[in-house]
């Protein structure tokens, strides 16, 4: 648990600062870091903190220089395993490359689902589309890479993996991901009629929780 | 009772806007709202509208609409004809429709975003705290189509007299002042001098993602992919082809390729009103 310091904090604009991380673990320190500082009112004013694979984006800051200074002092403590919320996710794993996915793992067809929710995912950081969520947590052996072509249409609910990443898509959109399962009802993903819109924020941990074999009906 | 407006000519792209959803970025909402902010407020501050009140923003053709009572309303931005059931009327200033009337804001005879503001704007329901459409990520309520009715607020506030209404003329040549970072260094020594010194033109092809434009590419030293990263409102993304695009309000909140620099929001204004062809000068500062 050595505390870590940012490498390098980089202006965006006038109003902005990228915060560059060595990797994705202790940019999700990094994250919890200011979301602990801004709770706590120690951070001046931002209007957006926005995570990526390996950075922070500080947008909307009155005196970005003055805060780059500040961060540059930070100790920013090591994330625990168990910091933040659990979200569970239903799948049903019939992707339609399920296939190819166990062949790239070098597994049966039925060994994916037993795999891919065998690990604990966090959402590292969110974009593509509203709801949508960058989930790590998949060890490098079982990274994929996208699909050569991508689909013109991915349905909502769709589990999906493309390099480090899994995700859910919260609606349906072209996609260049792998498919290999479904969440039966993906409305929650993205629900304007709650308060907090994105089921999968920045920092929220994940368990996807295979349905029993005897649901699936063995349409793609 | 509400009044109503109904749609009778939506033009190429008419969207709802306001001054969007701020703080929603990292859930992967882009802000979105008016592209030329300063031509909805002073249409908004001419009907004595709240500032937040909705506009219609029009794309080069812009749209006709018929109101079921007498409403205020101001047609601004890029100029364009206006008419009241096909009678010359006034531009840039608050203008009466009677009930029934159409009012038609014509094609643009410069710049490219009208913007038509009604007494008590329009009050579609908000999405996030916003009534504007985003396009990126399909927020707010669809680009119109013709026949559909949009409700209006209660006039708020006292028209203010129009004098002295600076509306800005559409640019002949677009200067964007930008600071360079966060990611100069995937590029080339001479990329910085080439985006500043070189002519670029406004593409065609750009949209309220991005401002796209012709002209010399940008070489990079590094070709690596840069991993997703958070991007800001008037980045200079750099894609493969070289060709810098501006993002503009509806850009996607995080992106893969490598921010020369950044324009300064003030100049996206006259941006969102560069036609096709307008040169583009950026400069360091």
């Amino acid at each position: 648990m050595t505390p870590s310091r940012p490498v390098q904090v980089r202006p965006a604009g006038r109003h902005a600062l990228l915060v560059d991380l060595p990797d994705a673990e202790r940019t999700g320190a990094f994250h919890a870091e200011l979301l602990r500082r801004r709770a706590a009112g120690t951070l001046p004013p931002v209007e957006d903190i926005v995570p990526g694979a390996r950075t922070v984006l500080l947008d909307g800051v009155a005196h970005p220089d003055e805060l780059a200074r500040r961060i540059a002092d930070w100790d920013v403590p090591s994330r625990a395993a168990d910091e933040g919320a659990v979200v569970e996710i239903p799948v049903r794993y019939d992707g339609p490359d399920l296939a190819h996915v166990a062949a790239l793992w070098g597994v049966g067809v039925d060994e994916v689902g037993a795999r891919h929710s065998s690990y604990p995912y966090r959402v590292a950081f969110c974009g593509f589309a509203p709801g949508f969520g960058y989930l790590t947590g998949l060890p490098a052996e079982l990274h994929v890479p996208r699909r050569d072509t991508p689909r013109t249409r991915v349905p909502a609910g769709a589990v999906a993996l493309a390099g480090p990443y899994s995700a859910v898509y919260p609606r349906a959109t072209p996609g260049g991901w792998q498919l290999i399962g479904t969440m039966p009802d993906p409305t929650p993903l993205w629900d304007l009629t709650r308060e907090q819109p994105a089921l999968l924020t920045p920092g929220t941990r994940v368990r996807f929780v295979p349905e029993i074999s005897g649901s699936v009906d063995g349409t793609p | 009772m509400t009044v109503k407006l109904t749609v009778v000519r939506s033009g190429a792209l008419t969207t709802v806007q306001d001054h969007g959803r701020r703080g929603h970025a990292h859930l992967g909402v882009p802000r979105s709202g008016a592209l030329d902010a300063p031509a909805m407020n002073l249409a908004n501050r001419l009907l004595g509208n709240a500032p937040d009140a909705a506009v219609l923003e029009t794309t080069l053709t812009g749209c006709a609409l018929r109101p079921d009572r007498g409403v205020t309303v101001v047609v601004g931005g890029a100029p364009c004809p206006v008419t009241l059931d096909g009678r010359p009327a006034a531009w840039g200033m608050p203008l009466r429709v009677p009930a029934g009337a159409v009012l038609d804001a014509g094609g643009v005879s410069a710049g490219v975003r009208s913007y038509v503001a009604v007494a008590g704007g329009i009050a579609v329901e908000p999405v996030l705290g916003s009534r504007a459409t985003d396009l990126l990520s399909g927020l707010g309520p669809a680009p119109l189509r013709d026949g559909d009715v949009l409700p209006l607020g209660a006039p708020a506030g006292r028209p203010t007299p129009p004098d002295a209404a600076p509306w800005p003329a559409p640019p002949a040549e677009l200067t964007l002042p930008l600071r360079l970072g966060p990611r100069a260094d995937w590029f080339t020594p001479a990329a910085p001098h080439t985006l500043t010194s070189a002519t670029y033109r406004v593409s065609q092809h750009s949209n309220r993602i991005g401002l796209r434009t012709e002209g010399p590419p940008l070489e990079r030293v590094s070709t690596g992919e840069l991993p997703s990263e958070g991007m800001v409102l008037g980045a200079v993304q750099v894609p493969p082809d070289g060709r810098p695009v501006v993002f503009l309000h509806d850009h996607p909140t995080t992106g893969g390729y490598p921010v020369i620099g950044v324009v300064a929001e003030p100049a996206l204004a006259a941006a969102a009103q560069a036609a096709a062809g307008t040169p583009i000068r950026f400069t360091l500062g």
